[in-house]
Order: C-alpha cells, then structure tokens, then sequence
C-alpha cells in the first residue's frame, strides 16, 4: 500500500528523537489500524532518519482528520535483535517506518 | 486466467496480533507468479482511486486499511488481493452513508439475476 494521500500536515511538532539516538518499541496493545508491525514491538532499534510529519493512520483509518500529527522515522534493528536464533551475518539490520507515539527512548 | 491459491494458515504462537500482521510467522514460500487482473479488479481499483482522491475523500487508505485488518484469520486468508479491497470499499461506503446496505443487496439481486438470465453461473452466498 503506498501512502499516496496522506498529505504532510502544516503544523510540525519537533521530533522528540534524533539520528543514532536508541529506542524501544512500545508493547501496548493495539485497538484497531495501527502500522507498528507484530514483530518489532518490544525490540531496540537506533533512529536511522526523520522523514518528517504525517497525519495520523491510527486517527485517519477512523474518519478523523488524524491529528495531532505524528513524526515518522526510520528505526534500524539488528536482525539478531529482531528474530531469535537469526541464522544470517551479525551485521545484517532491518529497517522499518515507525511513528514517534510508537517509540520510548532508551536511557 | 490463473489465480493465486488461498490457503488457511493458523497463526501458531501469534498472541494477539491481527490476523493481517503475520511478519515473522512460518508460512511458507512465497507464492509470487504473477496474475492478470479481471476486468472487477481494475475496477476495484479505480473505485478505491475515486473514492479516497481529493475530489471525493470518501475516506482514507487507512480506513481501507483498518477494515481489511479486522477480518478474522479465516476471511483473511481466504480471500484474494482485490476481494479484501472490494469488500472493504463495500463496507466504508455503507459506514459513511453514502450507499446503504440496502441499497447494495438489491443491486446485487439484479445482477444475480442478470447472470441466471444469461445462463452464467452466479454465486448465492452474500458477502458477509
């Protein structure tokens, strides 16, 4: 699914992370359309970029106008964070697009 | 014209997870022979493309998205692609009153006549 149609909102919140900053993802349960996948909740990552600020799929999935805005990221995983008994190179990392409100920081 | 097979995988160790968000889980290969799309598919798809463009806003990719993501396992796995899309577009319409249910049944009772008329076999189950 592209993210065609999810205009960038006017307002800008200042990102609460930044580039090589640790984060954990949050454990919360989810209630209904969330774009955190199964998989990476719970785990470490490092914030490999800030792609700016979106509205909200978690509002907008329910006819709201998705606000607040949320700050979307690119995490960098480990795979060997991400997957017990991971079979492949130790270097080898995952990324994934992350909204701000689905990040605790790590110190 | 092929189609792409439907299998029901349980989720095995899922917890609570949507039946939609399987990253991670054994399901096997991945199936990735290409299809030609049905002329109902290419119009699923400009449907989708009307309704969420700026002249309509009908609603959002992500209302498309959270009503797929609700299906349980079952539907989920055994429906293709654009029978997620349709069904979802199906049931936005109907929550943002802009067709009713009712409206829809009938209109699908006229087709299935149509087809049975025509000879052409026509499926009785409603969507659910």
């Amino acid at each position: 699914m592209s993210v065609q149609g999810r205009r960038q909102s006017n307002k800008r919140p200042a990102a609460r992370f930044a580039p090589g900053e640790a984060v954990r993802i949050a454990t919360r349960p989810v209630l209904g359309h969330c774009r955190t996948p199964w998989y990476l909740r719970g785990k470490m990552g490092t914030i490999a970029q800030v792609h700016g600020t979106f509205r909200d799929p978690e509002r907008l999935a329910y006819h709201r106008p998705g606000l607040p805005a949320q700050v979307l990221y690119k995490v960098r995983f480990k795979q060997s964070e991400v997957w017990d008994r991971y079979p492949g190179p130790a270097g080898d990392h995952l990324e994934a697009d992350i909204y701000e409100h689905w990040l605790e920081p790590l110190t | 014209m092929s189609h792409p097979e439907r299998k029901n995988m349980p989720r095995q160790g899922a917890g609570g997870r949507a039946a939609h968000d399987v990253g991670g889980l054994a399901f096997g290969a991945i199936d990735r022979s290409e299809h030609d799309l049905a002329l109902w598919e290419k119009r699923t798809d400009a449907m989708l493309i009307l309704l969420v463009g700026a002249k309509k806003r009908a609603f959002t990719v992500d209302g498309l998205r959270r009503v797929i993501e609700s299906y349980g396992e079952q539907e989920y796995d055994r429906t293709t692609y654009y029978e997620k899309w349709i069904r979802a577009v199906r049931n936005l319409i109907v929550e943002q009153e802009i067709v009713s249910r009712e409206e829809i049944e009938a209109r699908m009772t006229q087709a299935r006549a149509r087809h049975e008329q025509a000879g052409r076999k026509a499926a009785k189950a409603r969507i659910p």
